[in-house]
C-alpha cells in the first residue's frame, strides 16, 4: 500500500502532462499556442488572490500569536483525542468547509512552524487538498436555480468533509507512518 | 491584554500581510503552468472523452435522470472537469446541470434527489492533482512537493465513497418520511 501511494505521487504528474500533450498532438491542437493562451490567465488569477490571502494570513497570524488558537485547541482536545486527530490541524479542519483561502493560510502557518515535509505538514497538505468549500458550493449551486429547501444536502456535505479529513489522516498514516512523538 | 502577547500580535499583523503577498506571487508559476496544460486538455476534448467513460457511473448515481436528457450530459461533464482538476470549467458546467435538473424537478423551491446527489459528488470530488497545495509546498522549500498526491487521491476516494453512501441513506430516509406523511 505504502509503495503504491508513493509511486502514484511520483508518477502521476509527469504521466498526466505527457498524456495531455500526446492526446493534444493527435487531435491536432496547436499545443504551444494553446498552452500559452491558457497560461496567460495564471498571472491574473494569482494576483487576484492577493487581497484575500493578505486578509486571511493576517487573521490567522493574529489568531495564533494572540493565544486564541491554543485556547480553541485546548477546548477541543477531548474530541480530537477520541478521533486520534492531532490538535495542531484542528483549526484547519474546522475552517476548510467555510473558507478555502482561510484554510490555505492555516496550512502555510503549519508549514511555517513545522515545515512542509514534516508529518504535520503532510497531513495539513492532504486535508487542504482533499476537501472542498462545501458551504460555498451549496450556496452557489442552489442559489443559481432558486432552491430554498435544500433537504439533507448540507448534512451530507459536512459529514463527507469529516470523512475526507479522517481519510486524510488514514492516508498519511499509511504512507508516512503514525505521528512521531516530538 | 489577557495573555500579555500584544507585541507578538503587532508583529503577526505585519508579518501576516507580507506572507500573504509573497504567497500569492509564488503561486504564479504553478498556476500558470497548470492553466496552460489544462487549456491544451480542454481543446483536446479530454473532458468529453472522460464524460463518455463515466456514463455508467452517471446512470448508477442519478437513476431519476433519463440517460439521454441534457442534464445527464452536463452532470457528466461537471464530474469530468472536477476529476481533471479543472475548477474554472467545473463550476459553470455544474450550474448548467442544476438548471437542467430544475426542468425535471416537480417542486421549484425544493431540491430534487438528483440535485442533492450532484451536490454530494461536487463537495467531495476525487482530486487527482492538488495544484495550489503543490505550489505552496514548493514555496516553502519542500523536498518532495508532490508527495501528497497519493494521500490526496486516497483521502478523496474515502470522502467520495462516504458522500455517495450518505446520500443514498438520507434519500431513502426522506422518502420513507414522505410516505408516512401521506398515509
Amino acid at each position: 500500500m505504502q509503495t503504491v501511494i508513493g509511486n502514484l505521487s511520483t508518477w502521476l504528474l509527469p504521466l498526466l502532462v505527457a498524456f495531455v500533450l500526446v492526446t493534444g498532438y493527435f487531435r491536432n491542437v496547436p499545443i504551444y499556442q494553446s498552452f500559452v493562451n491558457g497560461a496567460k490567465g495564471g498571472f491574473g488569477t494569482s494576483v487576484r488572490l492577493i487581497p484575500h490571502l493578505v486578509a486571511m494570513m493576517v487573521a490567522v497570524s493574529v489568531f495564533r500569536a494572540s493565544g486564541a488558537m491554543d485556547f480553541l485547541v485546548t477546548a477541543l482536545y477531548p474530541v480530537l483525542h477520541w478521533l486520534h486527530m492531532p490538535a495542531q490541524v484542528a483549526p484547519l479542519g474546522l475552517l476548510r468547509p467555510i473558507s478555502s483561502v482561510g484554510a490555505l493560510a492555516l496550512m502555510t502557518d503549519i508549514f511555517h512552524q513545522y515545515g512542509p515535509d514534516s508529518w504535520l505538514g503532510q497531513l495539513a497538505s492532504t486535508m487542504q487538498a482533499a476537501s472542498d468549500t462545501t458551504l460555498y458550493i451549496i450556496t452557489v449551486y442552489f442559489g443559481s436555480v432558486g432552491i430554498h429547501r435544500i433537504r439533507y444536502a448540507l448534512k451530507v456535505g459536512l459529514l463527507s468533509d469529516l470523512a475526507s479529513i479522517i481519510g486524510s489522516l488514514i492516508a498519511v498514516v499509511l504512507l508516512f507512518g503514525p505521528m512521531p512523538h516530538s | 491584554m489577557w495573555t500579555g502577547r500584544m507585541a507578538e500580535v503587532t508583529h503577526a499583523l505585519l508579518q501576516g500581510a507580507q506572507s500573504g503577498v509573497e504567497l500569492s506571487i509564488g503561486l504564479i508559476s504553478v498556476i500558470a503552468f497548470w492553466m496552460g496544460l489544462m487549456n491544451v486538455a480542454e481543446q483536446a476534448r479530454l473532458v468529453q472523452a472522460l464524460a463518455r467513460l463515466l456514463r455508467p457511473v452517471g446512470r448508477f448515481l442519478f437513476p431519476s435522470v433519463p440517460a439521454d436528457h441534457p442534464a445527464m450530459g452536463a452532470i457528466l461533464a461537471n464530474m469530468s472537469a472536477n476529476l481533471l482538476g479543472l475548477g474554472n470549467a467545473a463550476t459553470p458546467l455544474g450550474l448548467k446541470a442544476m438548471q437542467e435538473l430544475q426542468k425535471l424537478n416537480s417542486n421549484r423551491e425544493t431540491a430534487s434527489d438528483a440535485m442533492c446527489t450532484l451536490l454530494a459528488v461536487n463537495t467531495a470530488s476525487i482530486t487527482l492533482i492538488p495544484t495550489t497545495v503543490i505550489a505552496v509546498r514548493m514555496q516553502y522549500q519542500s523536498h518532495d512537493p508532490t508527495a501528497i498526491v497519493g494521500t490526496t487521491i486516497l483521502a478523496t476516494a474515502i470522502g467520495t465513497a462516504v458522500a455517495i453512501i450518505l446520500d443514498r441513506i438520507f434519500r431513502a430516509l426522506s422518502h420513507r418520511r414522505e410516505k408516512r406523511c401521506k398515509q
